[in-house]
């Protein structure tokens, strides 16, 4: 990293360190005043210099007026999870700031808007004015254009005095309006005007730089994780889509409706896909169950809400043994009050989604490269298991841009699992059997409605059928049924991602997880062993948990299951899995709608090790 | 069967089938339910229109309308859903294979109650199939509670009396925007027959409300919705016929103020003598009036009430290939290795 080629340079700050490329910057303004331009160029623009950033859209569930934070992260060391404290803040809500300007640490930054009550009055961090207003005024622009370019003041105050290039701030906006020079044009003169303004106004007193790194982010993307659920999605060759729009899902069927018509239209502009707007939840994963069964790769996207109305189908196509693919972008729920916040708190009920006995083949994505991935291997796995396959992503991974490893293009066929053609039916006679299990891995054979050969219908039910789909009510029948299902259940145990281990040397106690905590994880990992504490991490990609799961849960005394939801739904599972080694897992969850941090995590851990090995000794 | 017979060609259709292969397995409903007189005509109307078994599928509901499909065309592929929720499931199907000949049968509970917002929405995307209610006025499967569309008055040994308006599923058809809306009588053979052919040839969500009497729960005079009442009041609106595209259509002075003739989106027509009413079912305005006419006193009107041509199907609507987009396979469904260069590209 670039850090000892500016050795050299002045120092400005009072305690001599300048402070360069590792620290955050909260910015405060209200829902819809179109912030969301401002900051997501700032985050590109450092992105495209190179240095690793992290961007949090913290918003309320509001279209207008309420407060909204975005947190960006600058890590030279590239940790990209939520920290709790940004050393620079940029006000410019008047509702929030007096609790806004508490927050910043000593040694910080406050950029203010001059119309906000903000009295310099602290010693201990670095104030600029920022007279927003004037600014504005002094632009030719259209009234309603006004509130919207005022947030383009902070930008050029910002970029000017930490140290953005303002070549990356017009590529980046370049990418936001694609290509569209007008708007281009407009932002950049407000933000070009505003760093002029800076530059003969406002000496720089903080100790805060952004600075290239050369060949830094080098084939990175920067992307939001339902974007690449949506592209994995369409490379999977999904071909019905039908959902109902919630946050924070709703992206995600935007995404495929983006990519769908650029990539998936014949020469003669014709659709080999088909895009409903379902009128609920419950009919959209109808129509999903309906096209499964008729021979589609289909697929529904929603969040917790939408899931619960779902549990009927989802049991019906875990019984009946039907593929499909439901997205769960997890939030904060029921009902109303944090929908706008993230959590893991579906996976217990998702995973047994139905009534009577379900389990569900779960993919658990930590990042947008890997919402890409499996945004194919659902497909395919729902295919292949015939069953309804879950993705249980969350807000913050799918609703905010993430640096991301490129997609890998599939590099497997298309898994379209076991269906008998017509031809296939003749050279057996017309003999088989619907649920039948040939192959001894639970996995039985289907026929798709169209297939010309007479023994090809079946009678479709959920519960009551026996290996050739007749209608039955015999106990041994049924029972013979659910033993299959679990054989087949077993089966994906083999089939699914399996988990990714992350080993140091020396390890002595083991950590659990799935998803986006990930990245808190493995930066609390750094603090522990700084504190002589050294563990291994394995991130669980997907339920049935594979047999690794397991053999990691054998090595140590003690592995904590660290997960965001109040209950600790993962440690639950676990220990279903797991019975013989239930005392060695402990639970480590929290849910408060924000993602988990480090510093939290670390705390935590070392506090629950010191007490198990105090006890132990 | 004798020996005779059976040394005797069997009579087929005109692609080759028997009537047999037209058939389902034995019924388990009660002996003289209206539900097993609907799937006996579905048999007839198959075996002499040909329909392919291999591309009709027949999706329900739950209730005891909706176990029937298991009763015919047991060659098809068939789904016993969710109660109310059969339109979800056929509206997938269709969007997945749009060459299905799909035949969806839903009771008055699953339709009328639990199923109402599914039923009008599958009106609205107008998904071509052939949307059976068998309507009996009660909830047969769960043993005789009221549905919503039994008569207000009416009594029930079990329900007691019935203080709430019906819900007339026509009625709900024709401003949801569909564009076939029939009603018939199970007692009413030839009529259920005609009015099936018609709406297998009419290319969108083709309604027919089928009175269909639950002999166990509710078949007294004091409902409309009874063999008795029915077989004494039905009013026929039309005397109809069904004329195949492939027979040419004799008589040309159809449109004569008493006579009709529509044609359908396969080159079939139905002609329609007009009774004593003068119904024209091409008028919405008339169509919702007779059936609120109906409804305030208490008549079993039957016949096409309502017929439009006009309204976009649900395949036009999503622009989709010509072959069914559950036949394409990975060469059409995965784009290109270029294809993800060039995206990811624009995220850098
Ligand atoms: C979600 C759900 N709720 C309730 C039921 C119980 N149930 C089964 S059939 C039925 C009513 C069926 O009435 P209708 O559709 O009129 O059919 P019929 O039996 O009269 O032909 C009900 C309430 C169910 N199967 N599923
Ligand atoms: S209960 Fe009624 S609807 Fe059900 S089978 Fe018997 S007669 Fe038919
Ligand atoms: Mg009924």
């Amino acid at each position: 990293m670039s850090e000892t080629s500016h050795a050299s340079e002045p120092q400005t700050a009072a305690n001599g360190a300048r402070q360069i490329n590792d620290f955050c910057i909260n910015v405060a303004t209200a829902n819809g005043t179109g912030s969301q331009t401002s900051n997501i160029a700032l985050l590109r623009a450092m992105f495209r210099m190179g240095i690793p950033v992290a961007g949090k859209n913290l918003f309320p569930s509001n279209i207008q007026g309420l407060p909204t934070w975005y947190n960006i992260r600058l890590s030279k060391a590239g940790h990209i999870a939520h920290r709790d404290v940004a050393e620079i803040l940029v006000a410019m809500n008047p509702k929030t700031v007096a609790e806004d300007l508490t927050k910043v640490p000593s040694g910080g930054v406050i950029f203010y808007d001059t119309a906000l009550p903000v009295k310099e009055d602290r010693e201990d961090v670095v104030y600029y004015a920022m007279p927003v207003k004037d600014m504005v005024k002094s632009m030719s622009v259209a009234p309603n254009l006004r509130e919207y370019i005022a947030n383009m003041v902070y930008v050029g105050v910002v970029a000017e005095l930490l140290g953005i290039e303002m070549e990356m701030l017009r590529s980046a906006l370049d990418t936001h309006f694609s290509g569209k020079k007008k708007a281009v044009d407009l932002n950049m003169q407000m933000i070009e005007m505003a760093a002029e303004h800076t530059r003969n106004n406002l000496p720089k007193r903080d100790p805060y730089w952004i600075e290239r790194i050369e060949g830094g982010n080098k084939d990175l993307l920067l992307v939001e994780g339902n974007a690449a659920g949506a592209l994995g999605s369409v490379y999977g060759g999904v071909n019905v889509v039908a959902w109902y729009p919630i946050t924070p899902a709703t992206s995600l069927a935007d995404g495929l409706n983006e990519y769908l018509p650029q990539l998936r239209r014949t020469s003669e502009g014709k659709s080999t896909y088909a895009v409903i707007q379902a009128e609920d939840e419950l009919a959209a994963i109808g129509m999903c169950v309906g096209a499964g069964w008729a021979g589609a790769r289909s697929m529904t996207s929603t969040s917790g809400p939408g899931i619960s109305l779902m549990a009927e189908f989802a049991g019906l196509a875990y019984q009946a043994e039907i593929p499909t693919v439901v997205w769960d972008i997890q939030r904060v729920g029921p009902s109303t009050g944090l929908p706008t916040r993230t959590s893991q708190g579906d996976l217990g009920f998702t995973y047994q989604l139905g009534h009577g006995d379900s389990r569900h083949i779960i993919l658990l994505p930590a990042n947008p490269a890997e919402c890409f991935e499996f945004g194919y291997k659902a497909l395919d796995l729902a295919e292949q298991f015939q069953t309804p396959v879950f993705v249980l992503s969350d807000l913050d991974l799918g609703m905010n841009l993430w640096m991301s490893k490129p997609f890998v293009y599939p590099e497997t066929p298309m898994n379209r699992g076991k269906v008998l053609t017509a031809e296939q039916l003749e050279a057996l006679n017309g003999n088989w059997g619907r649920y039948a299990d040939v192959d001894g891995d639970g996995i039985p054979y289907r026929t798709l409605p169209g297939t010309n050969h007479p023994a090809a219908g079946y009678f479709t039910r959920g519960t009551g059928h026996n290996d050739k789909a007749a209608y039955s009510e015999r106990p041994e029948d049924w029972e013979g049924n659910l033993q299959r299902l679990r054989r087949k259940f077993n089966t994906a145990r083999k089939h699914v991602p399996k988990p990714e281990l992350t080993q140091q040397d020396g390890g002595s106690f083991g950590l659990i997880s799935f998803g986006t905590n990930h990245n808190a994880i493995i930066e609390a990992m750094e603090m522990l062993k700084a504190d002589g504490h050294v563990c291994d991490y394995l991130r669980i990609r997907a339920l049935p948990a594979t047999a690794e799961v397991g053999e990691f849960i054998e090595k140590y005394d003690r592995v904590y299951v660290i997960e965001n939801n109040f209950d600790g739904q993962m440690h639950g599972i676990l220990l279903q899995d797991n019975p013989s080694h239930a005392t060695r897992l402990a639970s480590l969850s929290r849910q408060n709608g924000m993602p988990l941090s480090a510093i939290w995590l670390h705390e935590q851990i070392k506090a629950a090790h010191e007490r198990f090995t105090k006890a132990l000794a | 069967m004798s020996d005779v017979t059976n040394t005797k060609a069997a009579k087929t259709n005109n692609i080759g089938l028997e009537k047999n292969d037209y058939k389902g397995l034995p019924s388990t409903l009660c002996k003289g339910c209206g539900h097993d007189s609907v799937s006996a005509r579905i048999i007839n109307v198959a075996y002499d229109m040909g329909l392919p078994p291999h591309r009709t599928i027949k999706i329900s509901g739950i209730g005891c309308s909706s176990k029937s499909p298991a009763y015919f065309l047991g060659r098809s592929h068939s789904f016993n859903a969710l109660h109310g929720r059969m339109p979800s499931v056929a509206t997938g199907a269709m969007a997945a294979h749009r060459d299905l000949l799909t035949i969806g049968i839903s009771g008055d509970g699953d339709t009328a109650s639990i199923g109402l917002g599914q039923f009008k929405h599958l009106l609205r995307r107008n998904v071509p199939m052939l949307y059976i209610v068998e309507n009996n006025g009660v909830y047969g499967l769960t043993k005789g509670q009221f549905s919503a569309t039994a008569d207000e008055g009416q009594t029930l040994k079990y329900a007691g009396v019935n203080e709430l308006p019906p819900i007339d599923i026509c009625l709900e058809a024709i401003v949801g925007n569909c564009g076939f809306v029939a009603r018939s009588f199970a007692g009413d053979p030839r009529q259920v027959e005609t009015l099936l052919k018609a709406a297998i040839s009419y290319k969108g969500t083709a309604v027919i409300d089928i009175i269909s009497p639950c002999v166990t729960f509710n078949n007294h005079l004091s409902s409309t919705k009874s063999y008795p009442f029915g077989k004494d009041h039905e009013i026929q609106l039309q005397e109809l016929s069904y004329i195949p595209h492939y027979e040419e259509i004799t008589i040309d002075e159809y449109d004569d103020g008493t006579r009709k003739k529509v044609q359908l989106h396969d080159g079939s027509w139905i002609t329609l003598k007009k009774l004593e009413k003068g119904h024209d079912p091409t008028d919405f305005g008339q169509a919702v009036n007779i059936l609120q006419e109906a409804q305030s006193k208490k008549e079993l009107i039957t016949g096409l009430i309502y017929i439009n041509n006009n309204y976009k199907d649900l395949h036009s609507v999503l622009g989709t290939v010509d072959q069914p987009i559950s036949s394409l396979q990975e060469k059409d469904l995965r784009p290109s290795r270029e294809s993800l260069e060039d995206i990811m590209a624009g995220m850098r």
